[in-house]
């Protein structure tokens, strides 16, 4: 394992210290040094959006707090959902006094975190919304949605969530649309190679070379199948196949399309992926408003590509207009 | 009847906090044939931080359960410091106006600790977590009082329960957690939640055993 690192137990504390040098224009770091704030934040009237994750997604999920998208975000150790107190903490930070949405992936870890966040936060007199993202089509059939997991369509609804926010919209409001957006998102990911949390130090699971797995979690939950390596564009059709089986969309819908990297993929390879990618969306009647092709969702080193499609309509496609300034270009 | 002092009894915690320091590399080993490989990490983190906390100050079981169950629950995150955090938590609660334990106060200690449990988890006995273990060492730890054993056999009934339940998760699939997508790849394998439920229970229990006067 060759790695950019000084302490294995520090990861997450260094990451943040240097996050935070880098982008003080945009965002600063809470009193609770695991939760950083968007630079205008809490926004008086507003309602303040907030996530939380484990890290090791990066740029997710620090990279999106900023103005109009997240004002702030509760930090997990590696892999490992933030603490209760900690989501508490990012609620406070967010608090404009029109009450607070917490949008989060649908993990055990954050389910139980963000419940008792809630709790607290009801303590203190901040009303508290969620939604829970399980655009991860993979994870479960889709009669149990509700045990999907969330994944890269989280980008998504932060940034609809955000943006109506921004609107002035009332936290019913905020919540709904959130919901909205996360129910129009379906996503895959496809692993070509594992990775190491740097405490434990060797990979946890493993991708025998010359094989794929289609439908990989975020944390390398295993996904339906393992098969042998195919080419970028037959990868490619399978992933728009599983994604759009699963998402009944009328021809002519227009979508937004995600291709994030999971680390160790080179961006050309994303290229080559969306090339495939955008001609099977359009050969089956739809249209892509917007594409957005990078690393904005990972996983460590991991070597592999998540493909995220959102449906939208008017009030969806005017949302994802509206300008965001995180350290994410968006 | 047997009872053990509140006051003087709260190094048991630290020795529990020892325990799980001791076991940081087997329980991130057994955690990542099914899971992240960081159980013992942050369990070693956070009964670490408790105990350094809690190292000569003289403090009583409630208090110390107290400590470390706000630790858990503040400083350590994931899915097993909130579900440690409360069981702690409500273990302290129970115990915090008592003086002198009884097994009936023990008994009302567990129950508490698993209502906690189970108020903010949606786990059930079966789906190889740490309520394998905790379920049926409480069970067992009621029905021998409940046959009129000693305070002190019964204590010793609750370990073996809790070591049998725990091994009872190498034959279980996972149906909750991140192990829960591995679906039939999970068996074989301990849980490790339920691993390190088996120390802390069992820390606890002698620990107990050992003040009773």
């Amino acid at each position: 394992m060759q790695r950019f690192i000084n302490d294995p137990d520090l990861v997450v504390e260094d990451t943040v210290k240097g996050f935070v040098k880098a982008h003080s224009d945009i965002v600063r770091l809470a009193e609770n040094p695991r939760v950083v704030v968007a630079r205008d934040a809490p926004v008086a009237g507003k309602v303040g959006v907030v996530t939380g994750g484990g890290s090791g997604h990066e740029p997710a999920f620090i990279g999106y707090t900023g103005k109009n998208m997240l004002d702030a975000v509760a930090v997990g150790e590696l892999f490992s959902s933030p603490t209760a107190k900690s989501f508490h903490d990012a609620v406070r930070e967010a608090d404009g006094g029109k009450g607070v949405v917490i949008l989060y992936g649908n993990y055990a870890g954050d389910n139980m975190n963000v419940k008792m966040a809630t709790k607290l936060a009801a303590k203190s007199g901040i009303e508290v919304a969620t939604v829970v993202a399980n655009d991860d089509v993979c994870s479960a059939p889709p009669e149990e949605r509700e045990k999907r997991r969330g994944v890269a369509g989280e980008i998504f609804m932060w940034k609809i969530g955000g943006a109506k926010a921004a609107e002035g919209a009332s936290l019913e409001d905020v919540r709904a649309t959130a919901q909205k957006a996360i129910d129009n998102c379906r996503s895959i990911g496809v692993g070509l190679g594992p990775c190491t949390l740097p405490a434990v130090g060797h990979p946890n699971f493993q991708i025998e070379p010359g094989t794929m797995e289609v439908g990989i979690g975020h944390h390398g939950e295993p996904g339906v199948r393992i098969e042998k390596l195919k080419t970028a564009a037959e990868t490619a059709r399978d992933m728009v196949k599983i994604v759009l089986d699963d998402h009944d969309l009328p021809a002519g819908t227009e979508v937004a399309v995600l291709v994030s990297g999971l680390g160790a993929t080179p961006l050309n390879e994303l290229y080559i992926l969306n090339d495939t990618i955008e001609s099977e969306i359009s050969a089956r009647g739809l249209k892509v408003y917007k594409t957005w092709i990078g690393n904005y969702f990972t996983s460590l080193e991991m070597v592999g590509a998540t493909l995220t499609v959102m449906a939208l309509d008017d009030e969806l496609k005017t949302l994802l207009d509206v300008e965001t300034r995180c350290t994410i270009i968006l | 009847m047997q009872t053990f002092d509140n006051a003087s009894s709260g190094a048991i915690v630290l020795a529990m906090a020892d325990r799980i320091v001791e076991n940081r590399a087997y329980l991130s080993e057994i955690d990542g044939k099914i899971g992240d490989g960081d159980h013992g990490v942050n369990m070693a983190k956070g009964f670490g931080m408790a105990a350094d906390r809690l190292k000569g100050k003289d403090a009583s079981l409630a208090e110390s359960l107290d400590t470390l169950g706000t630790v858990l629950m503040t400083e350590i995150g994931g899915s097993m410091g909130p579900l440690y955090g409360v069981m702690f938590t409500e273990f302290a609660e129970t115990i915090e106006t008592v003086d002198k334990i009884d097994a009936p106060t023990f008994s009302k200690m567990l129950h508490a600790g698993l209502s906690g449990i189970q108020s903010i988890g949606s786990a059930k006995v079966g789906d190889k977590t740490l309520l394998d273990t905790f379920v049926p060492a409480t069970e067992a730890f009621d029905k021998a009082t409940e046959e009129g054993k000693s305070f002190a056999e019964a204590l010793v009934a609750l370990v073996s329960a809790a070591e049998a339940g725990r091994d009872s998760t190498i034959d279980l699939v996972a149906k909750i957690g991140r192990a829960s997508r591995l679906g039939e790849r999970s068996l074989g394998v301990l849980d490790a939640g339920a691993t390190s439920c088996a120390i802390i229970l069992k820390e606890l229990a002698d620990g107990a055993r050992a003040n009773i006067a």
